[in-house]
């Protein structure tokens, strides 16, 4: 690591002639800073310092307030932290459609990623045009026009009833539905699989086929070798996609906005916690209790994440060897 | 290699088949979307059939006019004017921080890394009501600096950290020459670095610009101003409207908002997709 770096500044102790012991510097492992670093790290400090630390404090404060805007902020304890849970049944309702849609929605566009990507992993010609094809509503997706195309398509008398309806399903106006409305969002979700599709890709293309033609000839069939080979190598990757889709998804916002026609959705049946945080934000102004939301909203994220990683000990598999062997 | 019985090519003919028909699905809403804009009105939900009996461009008059005297052009000359900044800012000030991580030497680098690292996992929910408040108190509501400042100031951790891993990826030597030749630290950065990055600032700019154009939440929070709405806000005026003698204008301006990222798409296919399998970036 240390080989010929910068010049060293004039005020670096002066080393023992002829020694060659680059490694252990006299004054410690004390990193000096080059004056040039503040130059290119300003903007970024401050915005950390600005836009990200000073508000969060602030926001972690006035969760603890009563907020309007207009006069200043009343101190309150817990005041909001109790409300949210035991006197708001749109807050409960917001939690639950939320927990609703990351559970059911993140695997099964995991699975569906999976999938078209183990079909997509061959030699055969044409593949990177499906690739293309199948990624391309994950740039879309998550748009107010693609959005409103969705709702369309499952309105009533809109192309997803017609197409059930001549299989023999008669289906509601799925986004009128409170049952079917959520659904028609978590569709939403998964039709922009392509982006964990070619991440999942990436992965399968760094299994050694060696592994899958030595089980093969042990005689493994399909189903063990991706239950035994596939999925242990690639967990790392699933790994990765499971943590990012999980985060995303709690902070969904324009589906549903779109989708619950800006208020919800049919008796709140598309109420994302998101869409609940804004409208008491920024339509009631309660600055303090959402504020207080999205501390909530923080922790819960961050709960996933570290129940996520603490259980990847049991099942995602580093092949470290693969790492520092020389395999090309 | 096979062990199944089956021949090559009939193998090959069905997995043929099999994308063919994902791709029918994957892209129907979206085919569905370009026939739609140019039905008649009466015929968008009635008739199953994709291709309209006649071709109607009056949803792109009519949508063109807006809303308000406001024309959906302004619309789109605003989403233009705040991707495009967005996007000058994003690169710039993301590439400054992530040469001083990758090259620099300074205190705490590593906690501070550390620090960028564990933002990109926050949700800027946390942030958005005192940010609010600061431009609201400047004034700043209202205009499209609360969308660029943030940019500018080289919030969005994930391209600082995506450049800083491209930039480490540079061989050291390049810019070590650069040095011991005399170069001070801003030329070896603008002259040697900064063209090395290239293909990581061009996957910035690409992804900031979609990123920006679709960005809905952030716009309704600080434009209320229907001179300054953006696309999306413009098409935010169609969410509540459920009669079908708007459809038309609906559909119309919604394939129009999707244009830009189809080109996008097409002409950067390749690049966006071998940029999302190494950075595992979302779409």
């Amino acid at each position: 690591m240390t080989t010929v770096r910068t010049p060293d500044p004039p005020a670096a102790p002066p080393r023992p002639a002829g020694s060659a012991r680059r490694r252990d510097r006299p004054a410690g492992r004390r990193r000096k800073t080059q004056p040039e670093a503040f130059a290119f790290l300003t903007p970024w400090l401050l915005g950390a310092v600005a836009l990200t630390v000073g508000p969060m404090v602030v926001s972690l404060y006035l969760s603890f307030t009563d907020y309007d805007m207009f006069t200043s902020p009343q101190w309150i304890g817990f005041g909001n932290f109790t409300h949210m849970f035991t006197d708001d049944d749109r807050y409960l309702q917001s939690v639950k459609v939320t927990l609703i849609y990351v559970l059911i929605s993140v695997p099964l566009k995991l699975t569906v990623s999976l999938l078209v990507a183990m079909l997509l992993n061959t030699r055969r010609g044409g593949g990177g045009f499906y690739r293309a094809a199948f990624y391309a509503p994950s740039l879309l997706g998550a748009s107010v026009a693609a959005a409103l195309v969705w709702r369309a398509l499952f309105m009533g008398g809109g192309p997803v009833n017609e197409i059930l309806a001549s299989v023999g399903w008669h289906t509601p106006s799925w986004v009128d539905d409170p049952q079917f409305s959520l659904a028609s969002i978590i569709l939403l979700t998964v039709w922009q699989f392509g982006a964990p599709m070619v991440i999942f890709l990436a992965g399968l293309k760094q299994i050694p086929a060696e592994l899958h033609e030595a089980a093969a000839i042990d005689g493994a069939g399909a189903f063990r070798r991706f239950r035994h080979i596939t999925l242990p190598m690639l967990s790392p990757v699933i790994f990765f996609n499971l943590v990012m889709e999980a985060i995303h998804a709690f902070q969904s916002f324009t589906p549903a906005f779109v989708i619950g026609g800006g208020r919800g959705g049919p008796a709140d049946a598309d109420l994302f916690y998101t869409l609940y945080l804004f409208e008491v934000g920024f339509q009631d102004f309660r600055m303090g209790y959402a504020s207080a939301m999205a501390w909530v909203l923080l922790a819960v994220i961050a709960i996933v994440t570290a129940i996520v990683f603490r259980t990847a000990k049991l099942w995602v598999f580093y092949d470290d060897a693969n790492d520092t062997g020389g395999r090309k | 290699m096979t062990v199944l019985r089956v021949p090559r090519t009939a193998r090959s003919v069905g997995w043929h088949v099999l994308c063919l028909a994902i791709v029918a699905v994957v892209l129907y809403p979206l085919v569905w979307l370009a026939f739609a804009s140019v039905k008649p009105p009466d015929e968008i939900l009635s008739r199953l059939a994709l291709l309209p009996t006649r071709f109607v461009f009056d949803g792109y008059t009519k949508g063109w006019e807006g809303a308000a005297d406001v024309g959906f052009g302004r619309f789109f000359l605003n989403s233009f004017l705040v991707a495009g900044l967005s996007v000058a800012a994003n690169v710039l000030s993301c590439s400054l921080a992530a040469y001083a991580f990758a090259r620099l030497k300074f205190r705490f680098r590593g906690a501070l890394f550390a620090f960028m690292i564990t933002t990109l996992m926050l949700p800027y929910h946390v942030t958005l009501i005192p940010q609010y408040v600061i431009f609201q108190q400047a004034g700043l509501v209202n205009t499209f600096v609360p969308l660029i400042l943030p940019k500018l100031l080289a919030t969005e951790a994930f391209f600082v950290f995506l450049i800083v891993q491209f930039m480490r990826g540079i061989p050291r030597e390049l810019d070590e020459a650069a040095i011991i030749d005399g170069c001070s630290v801003y030329r070896t950065f603008w002259h040697v670095v900064l063209p090395l990055s290239k293909p990581a600032l061009v996957t910035t700019s690409i992804f900031t610009f979609i990123w920006t154009w679709n960005d809905f939440f952030t716009q309704m929070v600080y434009l209320n101003d229907t001179e300054k709405f953006t696309v999306p806000l413009g098409l935010r005026l169609f969410v509540d409207t459920s009669s079908q003698s708007n459809f038309g204008a609906m559909f119309a301006m919604s394939a129009l908002a999707l244009v830009p990222i189809v080109l996008f798409f097409l002409a950067f296919q390749r690049l966006l997709v071998e940029g999302v399998s190494t950075s595992g970036l979302k779409g």
